[in-house]
């Protein structure tokens, strides 16, 4: 590693604060990429202290996404910022079936942020990334005046290599296709609102923010030909995302509310507060749209997986010009499932 | 209207507050308006506040008025 | 959850479906009007509607408090929170509801002013505990149900001799509003509205008890049913409607029986007398003025209303004249008779008062039920 005579990199990590020289580029950012950076994402891309990495691609399409975190609370049962930017954009590169490889990650974070806690959310990054088995091996960090940013902004980009003959998309799906999730519904948005300032309500829901990358490798591996396409139903819950791909195909859904997966806590906070729990965000969670012959056996590997092990058929996808989402309640009657306009907040009406 | 949801006393606080349990939701509410609620005593929880409690009986008595045949057959068993 | 789910037994709820079609009587027609926005959304997210026979439909009635506040109530509240140290605190229902000029609580708190959303009185009066140098505003709306919370903040304010907190008061009455629809002419001379029965509003009942009901089912003939929020609660009751219209009674029952007593709850009426007394009329949305319907806050405990410390004059704030509100929540029209029902009109972009909140006819419809009527215009694009 470093052969040459070092200073030694000093912060002050109990009770320092970030600063705007930190993002400036000159000793003391250098300093904070050192300390904070460097061991938590530790690997020979990274090593080599270039501004990029060059990797060799495979055989096969290359596949990308980005994605934005700006998470509040920063911290939150089952997770914080940085796993959950880790496992949402190597989620959003598996979802296309591709195998994610590498990932980046752009920082920028407000002036006078608590640097343990910055090294807190670093820490947990690698973790995730290295648990993951997919490396950051490039990245970027910027600091801004105070007010400018909410604690700290994470940006980041994956690829990955999706193989030949695969080719899912949201408009695939076809009339008499199945609807499988891969477990509970609505965990971590419950989770993360427990945590918000007056709403105050205890509850041992953990946030379900996960890599799907290994479960997906193996519905892929299982049955890859009858996957239409798979999406995580982060913002907006399961409801804007089976909306988004009714849409996407030009299709109709039925799903039944008794075969939908739900936490009994999650149920419970939901009532307490107003809130659909088909409307609320997920982490760890997948929808996937199959060909039907194919579904049953898909759900049982899904629940030899440790990530899906409620995983289940919820319904099927119909004809409808008109692309609506509809449910059949568990007590009988029939609504829609609509989505919403803009975040739910919690009612009392 | 009134979004109320009926919860579980867990415990007592001061101060007119108690700790209600709605299937592992834990929350702090008032019994204000509940004064004389006990641990057990299930509550209908709104805004934060319990406005009344649930009656067991009742609740029983209801859930058979919808099951009639259920109704019927508990009502032979009562008259004599 | 206990005490729920049993409620919600879908086996039962079929039985009790097959009595209610069994026993309406083919040859009329059966309407009743769930007067609670509560129920209105339950009937929407089980889809009850579904398994009533043809011949008997509910009407959606204007117990819903965020649908029934006028414009100018919330233009009154923007315009507090842009004034200096106020912190305004309101329950989530009302951030995104239009005011004038396109604008809303949330737009507001986007553009500076301090608005804080809150789940319970308890809430406010923490921040204003917290944060002396604030004064603090609880936005409070709200049937009986929520009124006995902001009765109980303003005792607690009291008794802590809290120098900042204060409260802008628009609690409504529940009998008042169905007395007005009972005497409205369309009910009572003209009969456009048929209206067989009432269910009674759940959580109201707790407070207030079945009581107060017994006036209007003996004036007005109407026989009442106080029914639980859950979907059997529902169903029962209105099974319960059907016997009472087929045997020409009119009295008022209880299906809430395990959580409303004839006398509510003493306790909070109390409380509620203690703090509050009537308005002498207060401009419902959609029903115009209403008299002896609302509440404000007495003389002893002035230095909580909002509305004395501040100074705020009302500016009544005429609705779209194409919305067709007024008439949808009393009953006279559904809401897709309105023209800008889905056009104009959308959850997105509401224009009125019923689309405004989950619980409105509009939004009810809109959210959960609209592909019924598309259902249906199909139906009879295939007969013709």
């Amino acid at each position: 590693m470093n052969n040459m005579k070092t200073r030694k990199a000093k912060l002050d990590i109990k009770s320092g604060r970030v600063n705007l020289t930190h993002g400036a580029g000159g000793r003391a950012m250098n300093d904070l990429i050192e300390v904070i950076f460097k061991d938590a994402f530790d690997n020979d891309f990274l090593a080599q202290g270039n501004d990029q990495s060059a990797f060799d691609v495979g055989d096969g399409r290359m596949v990308m996404s980005t994605d934005g975190y700006v998470i509040t609370p920063l911290f939150f049962p089952g997770g914080d910022i940085g796993s959950l930017a880790v496992h949402g954009t190597v989620n959003d590169v598996a979802l296309s079936g591709a195998k994610p490889l590498y990932l980046s990650a752009g920082f920028i974070i407000e002036e006078g942020f608590p640097l343990a806690d910055l090294k807190r959310i670093v820490d947990s990054m690698g973790a995730a990334s290295r648990a993951a088995g997919v490396p950051i091996i490039t990245g970027d960090t910027k600091v801004v005046n105070k007010g400018m940013a909410d604690g700290v902004f994470i940006t980041t980009a994956g690829v990955g290599v999706v193989p030949k003959g695969l080719e899912l998309s949201g408009d695939k799906a076809r009339v008499g296709d199945k609807i499988i999730v891969s477990g509970t519904l609505g965990d971590h948005g419950v989770a993360v609102m427990s945590k918000r300032e007056n709403l105050s309500f205890e509850v041992e829901i953990e946030s379900d923010s996960a890599a799907l990358h290994t479960l997906i490798a193996d519905m892929v591996a299982g049955h890859g030909a009858a996957l239409r396409c798979m999406r995580d139903p982060t913002r907006g819950g399961l409801a804007a995302t089976l909306n988004e791909l009714a849409e996407q195909s030009n299709v109709g859904m039925c799903i039944r509310e008794a075969d939908v997966p739900l936490k009994p806590q999650v149920v419970a906070a939901c009532e307490l507060l107003g809130l659909d729990p088909l409307n609320v965000a997920n982490e760890g969670k997948l929808i996937a749209i199959v060909a039907p012959e194919a579904a049953d056996d898909l759900v049982a590997l899904m629940r030899a997986h440790p990530l899906g092990r409620d995983a289940a058929v919820i319904g099927d996808v119909v004809a409808d010009e008109r692309n609506f989402v509809r449910m059949k309640t568990a007590f009988g009657g029939e609504r829609m499932v609509d989505w919403l306009s803009g975040e739910q907040l919690p009612r009392i009406c | 209207m009134c979004l109320a949801i009926p919860a579980r006393i867990k415990e007592r606080l001061g101060d007119d507050m108690a700790k209600v349990d709605l299937d592992g939701v834990l929350k702090d509410i008032s019994i204000a308006l509940t004064p004389d609620v006990v641990e057990g005593d299930y509550v209908i929880v709104h805004v934060g506040y319990a406005l009344s409690v649930i009656d067991p009986q009742e609740a029983q008595k209801t859930l058979a008025l919808f099951d009639e045949m259920q109704a019927a057959g508990a009502l032979a068993a009562v008259t004599p | 959850m206990k005490y729920v789910d049993e409620f919600r037994n879908g086996q039962l709820g079929a039985k009790i479906a097959a009595s209610i079609r069994a026993e309406a009587d083919p040859k009329r027609h059966y309407s009743f009007m769930e007067f609670c926005g509560g129920h209105t959304h339950a009937i929407s997210r089980y889809g009850i509607a579904d398994m009533l026979p043809d011949n008997v439909h509910m009407i959606h009635g204007p117990g819903c408090p965020v649908c029934v506040l006028p414009v100018g109530r919330i233009d009154q509240a923007i315009e507090l929170a842009a004034r200096e140290n106020v912190t305004l605190c309101t329950y989530g229902d009302l951030m995104r509801v239009p005011a004038s000029k396109r604008r809303s609580l949330l737009q507001a708190k986007a553009d500076g002013s301090d608005i804080r959303m809150v789940y319970s009185t308890l809430d406010a009066l923490k921040i204003a505990e917290q944060e002396p140098e604030r004064r603090v505003v609880f936005f409070a709306i709200g049937f009986e149900t929520t009124t006995p919370p902001t009765a109980l903040a303003i005792k607690v304010a009291a008794k802590k001799k809290l120098k900042n907190f204060s409260v802008f008061c628009n609690h409504v009455l529940t009998p008042a509003a169905i007395q007005n629809i009972l005497e409205s002419p369309d009910v009572r001379e003209l009969g456009t509205v048929q209206l067989d029965g009432f269910v009674g509003p759940a959580h109201v009942s707790t407070v207030i008890g079945t009581q107060p009901y017994e006036y209007f089912a003996e004036e007005f003939h109407s026989p009442v049913v106080v029914a639980g929020f859950e979907p059997l609660d529902m169903i029962q009751a209105i099974l319960m409607l059907v016997r009472q219209v087929n045997a020409g009674t009119n009295v008022v029952e209880n299906e809430f029986s395990r959580a409303v007593k004839r006398h509510g709850n003493e306790h909070a009426k109390r409380d509620v007398a203690d703090v509050f007394e009537l308005r002498k009329t207060f401009e419902w949305r959609g029903l115009g003025e209403v008299p002896y319907s609302a509440l404000r806050i007495k003389d002893s405990y002035a230095q909580f209303d909002a509305e004395r410390l501040f100074s705020m004059a009302y500016v009544p704030t005429p609705d779209n004249p194409a919305c067709d509100c007024g008439a949808i929540l009393r009953g006279v029209k559904k809401p897709t008779d309105c023209k800008l029902f889905g056009t104009a009109c959308t959850p997105d972009t509401p224009m009125g008062s019923c689309m405004v909140s989950s619980e409105g006819s509009c939004a009810a419809h809109w959210t959960y039920g609209r592909f019924r009527d598309e259902d249906k215009a199909d139906k009879n694009k295939a007969r013709a």
